[in-house]
């Protein structure tokens, strides 16, 4: 069964929830999910932006209370 | 009250001349035992790495004995933990000895892991040590052209080190007189030239005048050394005549080996700096899994924080401070100008134009660095 990892970016100006996904993808195994929390609304569209170029899957993306909660897969 | 640091770095270095000082009175009278175990008994300055690779500094000038760097009754041993049991509050050390603690705080840092990465080890130049920051600065002495490109890995030590050693480049070869015969190319893992959007602002248009190319959303994935190219992620190739990686990182490997977190990144509690469900473990510098700067500066706040809660856990039972993810970084934006950015995990930098006397500033702080370590400045 794929295992899901919160990847908890609140708050991160440097590195960035991005750089902080791209760190996490590596740490998790094909078919995985990573939720990112990120304070940064762009966080919304630089995500999917980034999975969409590098062939993961985007799951989507909610904001609740200021923070994002973007949801993707690791397919390769 | 025994007190054990393990890690000789900038953090720990802080740290612990931080608590002689608090507990001056305390250490004296023998109800505070205040220990360092470090891997080294030299303590480097590692941001010099970066001037070093560029012949701008020479190794000698980064280290100083880490003794000379303490306050007077802490104790200190060359002796590197091998085994962390920390349900017993005891660590081993490489000699065997086993060591008790009340309180203990880890800063063991980090390291560059450019093994991650097929090929890149064998073709690239590094400058995150000093054997590979010598290689790289005579590596470049023998360049004499071609297409020179800068690629990183995540997470990596230092985010200001993509542009500084890249700006620091372009200069370098200026100064040589064969920039005309050199193609920078700088790649970088997200959508712009750097992960802080007013850093990129400045950076991009510092690249277009200086007649440096670049590639966003380029996540290194492997090496050719014998075709002398490089693939990303993403799908895209570029080729080189010379390559030079900021690599990705990661924790040390005893803290791996001893599984207290994955890649060797330590889960942390952001405020209390004290590792998850250990309340009587602190961690602090590279070694957490918090997401800001694999920094010095990053380390020497935490340290000062730590510092101040330790010290009120001995007089008043209970910590005093949270460390609000403060982070202060120089950018050294070429061999003659610099700025900075200031932030936390609620206020956002927002540096200024790079300006000749913060590049002065910045090559004083290169010798200031000894006053900071000793939880001077």
């Amino acid at each position: 069964m794929a295992d899901r990892k919160v990847v908890d970016a609140r708050g991160s100006f440097c590195p960035g929830p991005l750089m902080e996904l791209i760190a996490a993808m590596k740490m998790v195994e094909v078919g995985d999910e990573i939720e990112v929390l990120s304070s940064d609304k762009g966080s919304a569209s630089e995500i999917p932006q980034w999975i969409k170029k590098v062939g993961h899957e985007y799951l989507g993306s909610v904001e609740e209370g200021g923070v994002w909660h973007v949801t993707v897969r690791r397919t390769k | 009250m025994k007190i054990l640091i393990v890690g000789g770095g900038m953090g720990g270095t802080i740290l612990a001349n931080n608590l002689a000082r608090r507990l001056k009175a305390e250490m004296k009278s023998g109800k505070v035992r205040l220990e360092m175990l470090s891997a080294s008994d030299k303590h480097a300055y590692l941001p010099g790495l970066l001037y070093v690779a560029v012949g701008r500094m020479t190794p000698d000038e980064i280290y100083r004995d880490q003794r000379s760097l303490l306050e007077s009754g802490i104790a200190f041993s060359v002796d590197p933990v091998e085994q962390f049991l920390l349900d017993k509050n005891q660590v081993k050390t490489k000699s065997g000895r086993v060591v008790d603690y009340d309180l203990l705080a880890i800063a063991t840092g980090s390291r560059m892991f450019p093994d991650s990465i097929p090929g890149l080890k064998e073709n690239a130049e590094f400058f995150y040590t000093e054997e590979t920051a010598v290689k790289m600065f005579n590596k470049l002495r023998e360049f004499k052209g071609g297409k020179v490109v800068i690629a990183m890995g995540v997470p990596h030590k230092c985010p200001m080190a993509p542009l500084e050693i890249t700006f620091m480049l372009d200069d370098y070869f200026r100064e040589r007189g064969i920039r005309d015969k050199v193609q920078l190319h700088y790649t970088y893992p997200i959508g712009r030239v750097h992960t802080l959007e007013n850093v990129a602002k400045w950076a991009a248009p510092e690249m277009d005048r200086r007649g440096i190319t670049y590639e966003t959303l380029f996540n290194l994935k492997e090496v050719d050394g014998a075709k002398r190219t490089l693939k990303s992620e993403e799908g895209s190739e570029t080729g080189y005549d010379m390559l030079i990686s900021i690599p990705a990182h990661r924790g040390m490997e005893v803290i791996e080996s001893n599984k207290l977190g994955q890649n060797g990144w330590i889960p942390t509690d952001r405020y209390t700096l004290q590792m998850e469900n250990r309340p009587n473990v602190f961690v602090l510098g590279d070694t957490t899994n918090l997401p800001i700067s694999k920094a010095g500066s990053t380390a020497h706040f935490e340290a000062e924080v730590v510092g101040e809660n330790i010290a009120a856990m001995v007089k008043l039972g209970s910590p005093v401070r949270r460390y609000d993810g403060k982070v202060f970084c120089f950018i050294q934006a070429g061999s003659e100008k610099a700025t900075y950015a200031m932030f936390n995990y609620t206020q956002p930098p927002d540096p200024r134009a790079p300006t000749r006397a913060l590049h002065w500033f910045k090559l004083a702080y290169n010798k200031l660095y000894w006053v900071s370590a000793r939880g001077l400045l």
